[in-house]
């Protein structure tokens, strides 16, 4: 609180002033200053042909309109065959991706690991997740050819960094006590994972592989753009031939199907947390 | 716990037969999905490619070896521009989030029955379209260029700041807010020394995060003309010379290393 006083005769005014969001005076003007010049930069470089955008909101505007009139009949065979090959790409890639992250992610936790493995776990994992999706896609597509499979190896291939990561640092994260109680008995090392580690992490890794499902199904609709399978590619003709009714219809069936994941994954996780 | 006597001992089992028998069943039900989908995907699959795949991975990291560093000079430009579209989009998401966010947490809503649900309506819509379709939209709207490219990240990122920022202002501590309001304060008087100063720690580690996440994703948005480095990628691909697009996705690397450290340093400092 910043209180200044100001005597004038017998009375003294205080004022209060807020405290500021940065502390530090230096960093505080600093970054003002970085942000007006990286801010006058960027207008400055903006390239933006008006005239396009203005004649484009025609365009918009019957696209908004279309969600009133979505088209589910006419691309019907299409539109099912992509969303189906969706969820199949989903759930396959995540139940694999769990399955292969548990054994990335014993390796990867420094309670459990020596230096070595966990180092090399680590490293899997870091470069794992650098790539975008789309671009692993666009590589595995490449390798392995056209189709759901491509989808199916770059999903698991993100699925695994993700869960690996975060069950590592839960599996690190688990009491001692419980751990060093169950190796007291003369437990092997697997007998030890099973009956110390798995209870205390298994909420957890429940919880983060619903969350993965949904998040998979969300990239699972755009690998379609770069021919890894799924409703991307049907999507994609669909606004090339300005079809904004088919289009609408099937953005809202994505997201429908996000949401009754959503809905669905709220409650397992509610009900095993 | 289920512990049965046998003879003299007393033996503990982690689950009795019931619980164990559902847990089988359910293993059961979860392979034959798995079977049937992989099914379905295996007979769409031409096996040969997938057989051939190591040597056409090696052809292709050989064509791509060693990468193109000439090429570089040419990418200044659109990883500039990458990273505007990135941040003006953060920004304009985080314009755009804020009201959304109070219009969606419990306790700041002015109505619950329309315009909650219209706000939570806005974020479930907003977050389950990948910004990528965002761009392929706006890019058949209002043609191709970073401000399609803009737009989709903006509009992607709606959702997110607007969904964590809510439940951070649902989470807040109602004593300082009560403390607030007995001082005779207008409802947006408490919103602005109650809650904000509450969720600001919040706020800027979010918005960092999400920050973060756009600078990958607009390196990509390229890839269906909504500009950027994503748009150089699409045309060396195009044209299969692999040693630029090595060139570009070390590039994207990097950028993707430096803004991830300034993001975990920034939320270090923030907490």
């Amino acid at each position: 609180m910043n209180a200044s006083t100001a005597t004038s005769g017998n009375e003294k005014r205080r004022s209060w002033k807020r405290p500021p969001l940065i502390k530090d005076t230096k960093w505080r003007y600093g970054l003002l200053v970085f942000f007006t010049l990286y801010f006058i930069a960027a207008f400055v470089s903006y390239e933006v042909n008006w005239t396009r955008v203005y004649e484009g909101l025609d365009r918009g505007w019957e696209f908004i309109k279309s969600f009133a009139h979505p088209d589910f009949t006419t691309r019907w065979p299409d539109i099912s065959e992509g969303i189906w090959e969706s969820i199949v790409i989903t759930i396959t890639s995540t139940v694999a991706g769990i399955f292969l992250a548990i054994p990335l992610a014993l390796g990867a936790a420094a309670n459990l690991a020596p230096k070595a493995v966990y180092l090399f776990c680590r490293g899997i994992i870091s470069i794992n997740r650098a790539l975008h999706e789309i671009i692993v896609a666009i590589l595995m597509v490449a390798i392995f050819g056209f189709g759901p499979l491509a989808g199916f190896i770059t999903l698991t291939l993100s699925t695994i960094g993700f869960i690996a990561k975060l069950l590592a640092e839960d599996i690190e994260n688990i009491s001692k006590p419980q751990a060093e109680a169950v190796k007291s008995t003369g437990s092997g090392w697997w007998q030890w994972i099973n009956y110390a580690v798995q209870p205390q992490v298994m909420p957890r890794l429940i919880g983060l592989s619903i969350y993965r499902l949904d998040i998979n199904f969300r990239s699972s609709s755009i690998l379609g753009l770069v021919g890894a399978g799924g409703v991307g590619a049907t999507l994609n003709t669909a606004f090339d031939r300005y079809e904004f009714d088919t289009a609408a219809a099937i953005i809202i069936l994505i997201i429908a199907i996000v949401m009754v994941l959503e809905y669905v994954s709220g409650f397992i996780r509610a009900r095993v947390q | 716990m289920p512990v049965t006597i046998k003879g003299e001992l007393k033996v503990w089992q982690r689950r009795d037969r019931t619980k164990q028998f559902k847990i089988w069943f359910a293993w059961l039900i979860g392979v034959a999905v798995f079977m049937f989908c992989w099914k379905i995907i295996s007979d769409v699959t031409t096996w040969f490619f997938v057989f051939d795949a190591p040597r056409i991975a090696a052809d292709i990291g050989g064509r791509a070896w060693p990468p193109r560093w000439s090429y570089l000079s040419e990418l200044w430009k659109p990883m500039w521009d990458t990273i505007n579209i990135a941040t003006v989009g953060t920004l304009l998401a985080i314009l755009m989030g804020v009201p959304v966010a109070f219009l969606a947490a419990t306790n700041t809503t002015p109505s619950k029955r329309f315009l909650r649900p219209l706000a939570l309506l806005i974020i479930v819509s907003t977050r389950s379209i990948n910004s990528l379709v965002w761009a392929l939209l706006l890019v058949s709207i209002i043609g191709p260029g970073i401000f399609a490219g803009t737009l989709a990240i903006a509009i992607r990122s709606i959702g997110f700041v607007a969904k964590l920022l809510y439940e951070a202002i649902e989470e807040t501590d109602i004593n300082q807010i009560e403390a607030i309001q007995a001082t005779g304060a207008s409802k947006l008087q408490v919103i602005a020394y109650g809650i904000v100063p509450q969720v600001m720690p919040a706020f800027a580690g979010l918005s960092v995060f999400r920050w973060d996440i756009n600078i990958r994703e607009s390196t990509i948005l390229g890839l269906v003309g909504a500009g950027g480095i994503g748009l150089y990628l699409q045309s060396s691909l195009n044209i299969l010379a692999w040693p630029q697009v090595a060139v570009i996705l070390i590039m994207i690397l990097v950028a993707v290393v430096i803004s991830e450290w300034v993001s975990s340093k920034v939320r270090m400092a923030i907490i």
